[in-house]
């Protein structure tokens, strides 16, 4: 890192990462008002959102944005805190923390298609329990996934939230000095639910804030859990949203646009009644501590949260388990709880062509996963030499990408992008996943590379070394393990992108991801079951190898092991 | 300067002069090493398969690349076009050939998105069957070598003879039937294609006199041929699978539903299908075909190539290899795909026709004879209109 260079890495880490969202959601703002000209249309006018209001799926299609959004990212909340309240530092919690931190990297359509073959009226659990405990012999008819409501979307959402909700709820506790103000609650007889909800939630709300609001942004506007769970008559917005994009009719971009622009309204205005929300709740809260009441439920409250934390990361579980045993299935009718035959036939049909997927896919990954950690280390590094210091106004920067609906910004980015040629290939899919990578990167490594003690570097410095010469002999080496991790992160975040890989790839660019999705349509479980795997596969591998490296690089380094 | 400015105009002209589909030679030769990038619907499993298959071949052929762009909806390939044209790449397009039919062909014809005339200039158009089959006319719309036939389709009722016995011999019927079993019928989604096949068959179906269809639709006529659909319609959605609140995304997934049991009865528009999914253990073996006895639609599947690909010459190989005898029977064994020919018997030799005449029909398999008649498929603007107005009924339910 070159002393003149380093500077202006931060900037060019910013541009990077929102230069695509600001220059797409300006794609999106000029269609929307009717101004298209590779359509023949030019604006200014209303026309398009004149067009959005006529049709007839409109008030259902916002309705569904609005509640399995905030349905989800409410009950994924409540579980996560009331879980934490009830049950942190003790066995059953560590050992759920244990089985959902692997889980955050389980790629959504993955959790969303297991999800699917568990819970449908023909799934997984209605077969276990047929006939025997149900009587069925032909599954019921009842609409369970793709409900109009929206319920099994947002059960799909919850249970990839509660894993992201409560790592970010661990890593705020350590600076909330819980263990203490718990004891003093606990002193004065309070309940464990009722002492942590009353002493430490709000100062670890102020901590998980903005990953909420990611939460609640992007719950509102998926695209490929909606596809998988989902309603279809009408879809939720941002489904029809990507409907209209390829629509063949071109005038069609400019509805899409429209609905785009409304999809960004909504999620502000949610992400607005989110903050008064908060407001009110704390004053509410006032009131509940100032009463003063011990908590008499709490025992059942935590038993029920237990119960719901369980059950989420079973779902995720079981649903892998299903997609494994479809992957490997014969013919498997209604009621058997298992395949009549196992076979390798799906895996040497689908395997062939999932190779070429899964190598697409990982070189993607890999390629912005570096490019990420580049940008992300470069920042930190100068940050460190410079004395700069991250405001929450910088923080809000870093959490912009997540903020902004990604049906909002990427439509119009793959039109510009088209307007400028520059739309073929995979170089612009990866730039797209760079805005989506880099702030996870980012927010995974900050913590620890700020923790590092600088005395180090100053003894390094005395014993002759450069300021390069600390960073890369001295710091990298010892933040291996958070480096490994960052990377892991990384490389899961962007195995699991769909859209910006749809959109920007125009087609040509095929992941497992896109891949997976696109035999949603066709309900061939066995194919699905090849390619869920294997997309679980490309996000969980880093993981297992963030673990391991530093274990075998550390063996005789105890005390930089758990660095 | 002047003289700059005339070269210019005139370079893209020079760069769009393709080689002449009737000198095979050179196409062959220009082809090799190309990348044709085929959008094709990659919903089916089996298609995509034989896809890869043809892949194979032409690799080793030709040395041409085919990579299978799979879609969810042939409309995306059509929009992805225009809107290249719209922003003026019009010499290597990110589409080479599209599986192709109806209304997207009528609309990519109609605004000059297509490269050709090509088909009939190709070699292996001598063996297409002109005159027995529907391949010089699509949805009505004369073909004039802007799309070359690969496969023939036609509307097949797939049913669980465990369940469903008998085959109901008209659209009464099978509204009839679905009453008395609510919740075991389905069909795919609208504006999928299969979709909206169904409601083209029930339309053919219901109308005595079908003739009116083969015009487009007006709006003097529209409300009125199309009574009879939307009053069948109305009977038959709240006896459907999950009383039509939910509708399979596409044909393939009715037959998920069916392997489990929630539905007895399936449309399909390939005969083949049946037979091959039970080769796959997609079906039970109990699965069985029928058509109506009025006959069913049918329809050839093309493929076309758009006027800005950079590989015309490769996709044009790749179009010629689909119409060989070798490509064609492999598409029409059951195991594989099952897929009608578009070849005329009498124009092979003797050794190919052979290998059609040891292809096993397979147990769910209609011979030609049981499929009985073709009826023709309406106009597209019939299917635009309807599927348009399907949505604003059924499509987002109250």
């Amino acid at each position: 890192m070159k002393g003149r260079f380093l500077p202006v890495l931060p900037l060019l880490t910013l541009a990077v990462m929102l230069g695509p969202v600001v220059a797409g959601l300006w794609g999106t703002l000029l269609p929307a008002f009717g101004h298209l000209p590779a359509a023949g249309e030019f604006g200014p006018s209303l026309a398009p959102f004149q067009a959005l209001g006529d049709w007839p799926g409109l008030p259902r299609a916002v309705g569904l944005s609005l509640t399995t959004g905030i349905g989800a990212t409410v009950i994924a909340l409540v579980i996560v805190a009331l879980l934490t309240a009830g049950w942190s530092g003790t066995k059953p919690f560590r050992a759920l923390e244990r089985a959902l931190s692997p889980l955050l990297s389980v790629p959504h359509a993955a959790a969303a298609f297991g999800l699917a073959f568990l819970i449908a009226p023909s799934g997984w659990v209605s077969r276990l329990l047929s006939p025997g405990v149900t009587g069925w012999e032909r599954p019921p008819d009842l609409l369970i996934v793709q409900d109009q409501w929206g319920l099994a979307m947002m059960a799909g959402l919850v249970v990839k939230e509660v894993p992201f909700l409560l790592l970010m709820t661990l890593s705020a506790l350590g600076q909330t000095d819980a263990q203490r103000s718990q004891a003093v609650a606990a002193a004065l007889g309070y309940g464990r639910v009722t002492g942590w909800l009353k002493t430490v939630f709000p100062r670890v709300y102020a901590q998980i804030r903005l990953p909420v609001y990611v939460v609640l942004a992007y719950a509102m506007s998926v695209v490929d859990v909606a596809v998988i769970l989902g309603p279809n008559t009408p879809p939720p917005l941002s489904v029809q949203i990507v409907k209209w994009m390829s629509d063949p009719d071109l005038a069609m971009r400019l509805q899409a646009a429209a609905a785009a622009l409304l999809q960004l309204a909504l999620v502000i205005a949610a992400l607005i009644a989110w903050r008064m929300g908060e407001a009110l709740v704390a004053r509410l809260g006032k009131r509940w501590i100032m009463a003063g009441g011990r908590g008499r439920v709490d025992r059942a409250v935590a038993v029920t949260a237990l119960a719901f934390g369980t059950t989420s990361a079973l779902a995720v579980l079981m649903g892998l388990a299903v997609l494994a045993v479809w992957s490997f299935a014969g013919f498997w009718g209604f009621p058997d709880a298992l395949p009549d035959t196992a076979t390798l036939k799906n895996w040497m049909r689908h395997g062939p062509s999932a190779a070429g997927a899964l190598w697409e896919t990982a070189l993607i990954a890999v390629t912005v996963t570096a490019a990420a950690l580049i940008l992300t280390l470069g920042c930190l590094e100068a940050e460190y030499r410079h004395n700069l210091s991250v405001s929450q106004r910088g923080m809000w920067l870093l959490y912009l990408p997540l903020l902004v609906p990604q049906t909002a910004f990427l439509p119009g980015l793959q039109s510009l992008l088209l307007s400028v040629g520059a739309d073929v290939g995979i170089w612009p899919v990866m730039a797209a996943h760079l805005v989506f990578v880099l702030p996870y990167v980012f927010l995974s490594l900050a913590d620890p590379f700020r923790a590092w003690d600088a005395r180090v570097g100053t003894v390094a410095a005395a014993l002759g070394a450069s300021p390069d010469g600390v960073l890369w002999r001295v710091r990298v080496p010892m933040l291996v393990r958070p480096i490994l991790t960052a990377t892991a992160v990384g490389i899961a975040v962007s195995v699991g992108q769909y859209l910006p890989t749809l959109l920007i790839g125009g087609g040509r660019v095929s992941t497992l991801t896109t891949e997976a999705v696109a035999l949603a349509s066709g309900g061939d479980r066995r194919a699905i079951g090849v390619y869920g795997l294997l997309q679980t596969g490309a996000a969980l591998l880093p993981f297992a190898v963030a673990l391991a490296v530093p274990a075998l690089l550390w063996r005789n380094r105890k005390g930089l092991r758990y660095a | 300067m002047k003289h700059l400015a005339y070269l210019a105009a005139f370079l893209p002209t020079v760069a769009l002069a393709q080689t002449d589909p009737a000198d095979w030679d050179a196409v062959t030769a220009a082809a090799e090493g190309q990348t044709v990038y085929w959008n094709a619907w990659g919903g089916s499993t089996t298609t995509n398969d034989f896809i890869a298959w043809v892949g194979e071949r032409v690799a080793a052929d030709y040395g041409v690349t085919l990579e299978h762009v799979k879609l969810t909806d042939t409309a995306d390939a059509v929009t992805r076009v225009l809107a290249e044209k719209q922003a003026g790449e019009n010499d290597d397009g990110a589409i080479d050939m599209i599986w192709i039919n109806g209304a997207n062909f009528a609309a990519m014809k109609e605004q000059d998105l297509l490269f050709g005339p090509f088909a009939e200039q190709l070699p292996n158009w001598a063996f297409v069957d002109v005159d027995g089959k529907t391949v010089q006319t699509d949805f009505t719309v004369p073909v004039e070598g802007y799309e070359a036939p690969w496969a023939m389709a036609q509307v097949v009722f797939i049913h669980d003879t465990a369940d469903l016995a008998e085959p109901l011999g008209n659209m009464g019927l099978i509204l009839e039937w679905a009453q008395a079993n609510p919740g075991r019928f389905t069909y795919p989604q609208p504006p999928d294609f299969l979709g909206t096949t169904f409601l083209k068959q029930a339309l053919v179906d219901l109308l005595d006199d079908t003739s009116v269809l083969a015009e487009p639709a007006t709006d003097d006529n529209y409300d009125a041929v199309t009574a009879p659909l939307w009053a069948f319609l109305d009977d038959l959605t709240p006896a459907l699978w999950r009383e039509g609140r939910a509708y399979p995304a596409t044909g393939p997934a009715q037959l998920q539903l069916i392997a489990d049991g929630e539905v007895d009865l399936a449309i399909s528009f390939s005969p083949g299908e049946a037979t091959a999914a039970i080769a796959n253990n997609q079906l039970p073996d109990t699965v069985r075909t029928f058509v109506l006895d009025g006959g069913t639609i049918g329809n050839a599947s093309f493929v076309a190539v758009p006027y800005n690909s950079g590989s015309t010459e490769g996709a044009m190989v790749v179009a010629n290899f689909l119409m060989s005898p070798e490509a064609q029977a492999r598409a029409q064994d059951p195991n594989i795909l099952g897929y009608g020919t578009v070849l005329n018997m009498d124009a092979l030799s003797a050794d190919d026709r052979a290998a059609f005449d040891a292809l096993e029909l397979g147990i769910a398999t209609l011979s030609p004879a049981e499929l009985g008649t073709v009826q023709a498929e309406p106009h597209p603007s019939w299917m635009t209109r309807i599927a348009d107005d399907w949505i604003q009924r059924y499509g987002v339910a109250q």
